[in-house]
């Protein structure tokens, strides 16, 4: 009965792991507000409460009741319904960026830290320093400027930004990873720089990289939400939250409830990640919980 | 330090000459033609011409960033094409919105941040630190333009405190300039001193854990005098690394910002010269915020080696 497995149920899920989850606080409401806004999306591909692209003028601008929950828009559009298909291009221009981020950072965050010091190091990590300079925002104006708004821009942009972000995060966890025996042993072994950065390095940061995505996701979502707001994102007739802001602006003095739930919408989906986040770098790193909570 | 200096001038004046070759690559050289950009698809062939020469688009591209930064440097930004009068002038007008906006939100940030982090840190678990902690939760994941929203909503239109939006002009006084600034500031600040309270308070957790610490707690200070005298300085070094960093972000929020409130700023002139294709005005105006993000960090960066020594040595 000593069997330090016996936490792992038969079918072999770690119910210590789990219990771990719902123990944290912050990241059981966050995995449940990302998977609300998650499950929204992803129900919106089959169903919605009322057709989005049907205009209603006679319903226009109407205050919630039991037929639509979060009321209409100025085309008597359904508000909720509108929220759940912008959750879709939010949450599609959020993954698609970090994805950027990861593919190109994450490799060359491995290859500066697997040739530290060389020159090809430091001029890696300068592009780094270098595309900080310019925020999500500026990089946007300046593909905008000369190609036009559209969501894909807007991913390009926010995408760039977060190669940085990855490339600065990967060395950094790796440098210290390539002082370990582990890795001694393996280069003792005979693996070259690159194997030992893909076999033992890489697996070793996953836990870094995931709480980074998850706070790149959020900001993404944030930023996403900006560049559409100031027509650089998402061009209409595809509904985003940032461009549900922008068209309730100027009638806000008259009907509040137009800006009001868009904006609720952002607010709890990057609350969600950002608990989901802290939750899970505690979960990975329980000296830092015990340091800092 | 001098030759920590050195070494960082350089970088900082390559960095510079790097960003300016891609934003001219990004803005006159890839859409091909900026000329027929500018003036759409029905243009003239004479009308073409004549703005290619205007623009001085016939040299090499060579030719032309040499001349975009030869004038630059001599403050000479170019000719808007939609408005006909210099660059730098239109830029010193809305540097008078901008300008004053960043400073009031950045001063906002800090005089927020500070005494909440350290009130959080200094009663960590208690009523006080849970509130402000859960403050600065939302203060982080809130759209600072949809906070202006709301605060328009509430204190412009329904308690008629401040304008909606619009800037009354400095020369209409003082006080009407920063009355018609103090909303904006107010949203661009919140989520930077969420940032910043969170940073100040666990950078002094982290420091109230150091040695020296406990040296001075054996000595007979209790915790609260503890942090006050040699904590807190030394947890200021990672907060002041912080608002130098998220300057960049204070000037991107900027830019949306100032929409929200109608401000006559940089951030309304660059979406005006995108939507009227004023390429030149959109280039400048990138380049001088990419020279403003790239000056405050080498501030910080020397500020940071003169207050800590170890990292001179290191780099």
């Amino acid at each position: 009965m000593s069997d330090p497995r016996t936490h792992i149920n038969p079918k072999g899920v770690d119910l210590r792991l789990w219990r771990q989850v719902f123990s944290s606080r912050s990241l059981a409401l966050g995995l449940v507000l990302t998977l609300i806004f998650t499950g929204a999306a992803l129900l919106s591909l089959i169903w919605t409460p009322y057709d989005i692209e049907t205009l209603n003028i006679a319903n226009k601008i109407k205050t919630p009741s039991a037929a639509h929950w979060l009321g209409t828009d100025h085309f008597g559009r359904d508000i909720l319904s509108m929220i759940m298909v912008g959750a879709r291009t939010s949450i599609a221009v959020a993954v698609v960026a970090v994805g950027i981020g990861m593919t190109f950072g994450v490799p060359l965050g491995l290859f500066a830290a697997a040739r530290k010091g060389s020159v090809l190091d430091e001029l890696i990590m300068r592009a780094n320093d270098l595309i900080f300079a310019f925020p999500a925002l500026l990089i946007a104006i300046m593909i905008t400027a000369t190609f036009g708004a559209s969501a894909v821009n807007a991913i390009i942009a926010i995408g760039v930004f977060n190669i940085p972000v990855f490339a600065r995060l990967t060395r950094s966890g790796a440098l210290t990873l390539w002082q370990r025996e582990f890795v001694l042993a393996a280069r003792v072994a005979g693996k070259n720089a690159a194997r030992i950065s893909f076999e033992h390095i890489l697996p070793n940061v996953t836990n870094l990289l995931i709480v980074q995505g998850t706070i790149q996701f959020s900001l993404g979502i944030l930023a996403e939400a900006g560049l559409s707001y100031v027509g650089l994102g998402a061009q209409p007739p595809i509904p985003s939250w940032g461009r549900m802001l922008a068209d309730s602006q100027t009638m806000i003095s008259f009907a509040p409830h137009m800006a009001l739930f868009p904006g609720l919408a952002i607010l709890l989906t990057v609350l969600g990640l950002n608990l989901m986040g802290d939750g899970l770098r505690d979960l990975f790193d329980p000296k830092l919980r015990r340091a800092r909570s | 330090m001098v030759r920590y200096t050195l070494k960082r001038l350089v970088s900082l004046v390559i960095s510079l000459a790097v960003a300016s070759v891609v934003i001219f690559l990004a803005i006159e050289v890839l859409p091909g033609d900026p000329a027929a950009y500018m003036l759409g698809v029905n243009a003239q062939e004479d009308t073409l011409a004549a703005l290619r020469d205007q623009l001085g688009l016939n040299g090499t591209a060579w030719a032309r960033y040499s001349t975009w930064i030869g004038g630059m440097l001599q403050g000479d930004f170019g000719t808007s094409y939609t408005y006909r009068t210099p660059v730098a002038e239109m830029i010193g007008d809305r540097m008078q919105v901008s300008l004053p906006l960043a400073l009031m939100a950045l001063t906002l940030s800090t005089v927020i941040a500070f005494p909440a982090g350290i009130l959080a840190a200094s009663r960590r678990g208690s009523f006080a630190d849970v509130l402000i902690m859960g403050i600065t939760q939302l203060g982080v994941a809130i759209p600072n333009f949809w906070f202006a929203m709301l605060m328009v909503l509430v204190f412009a239109i329904n308690l008629r405190w401040f304008g909606a939006g619009g800037f009354a002009g400095w020369e209409a006084g003082l006080l009407p300039g920063l009355k018609s600034l103090t909303l904006p500031a107010i949203a661009l600040a919140l989520p930077q001193a969420s940032i910043l309270a969170r940073i100040m308070r666990s950078s002094l957790l982290d420091t109230l854990t150091e040695d020296f610490i406990r040296t001075a707690r054996a000595k007979g200070l209790s915790r609260a005098q503890a942090l006050r005298r040699h904590a807190l300085r030394n947890a200021l070094i990672p907060v002041l690394t912080i608002i130098g960093l998220q300057f960049s972000f204070l000037l991107a929020g900027a830019i949306i910002i100032e929409n929200v409130f109608f401000l006559p700023g940089l951030g309304r002139l660059i979406f005006q010269a995108i939507s009227s294709r004023d390429l030149i005005v959109v280039e400048s105006v990138v380049m001088l915020l990419v020279f403003a993000v790239v000056m405050v960090n080498f501030a910080v960066e020397i500020a940071y080696a003169l207050v800590d020594p170890r990292l001179r040595a290191s780099r």
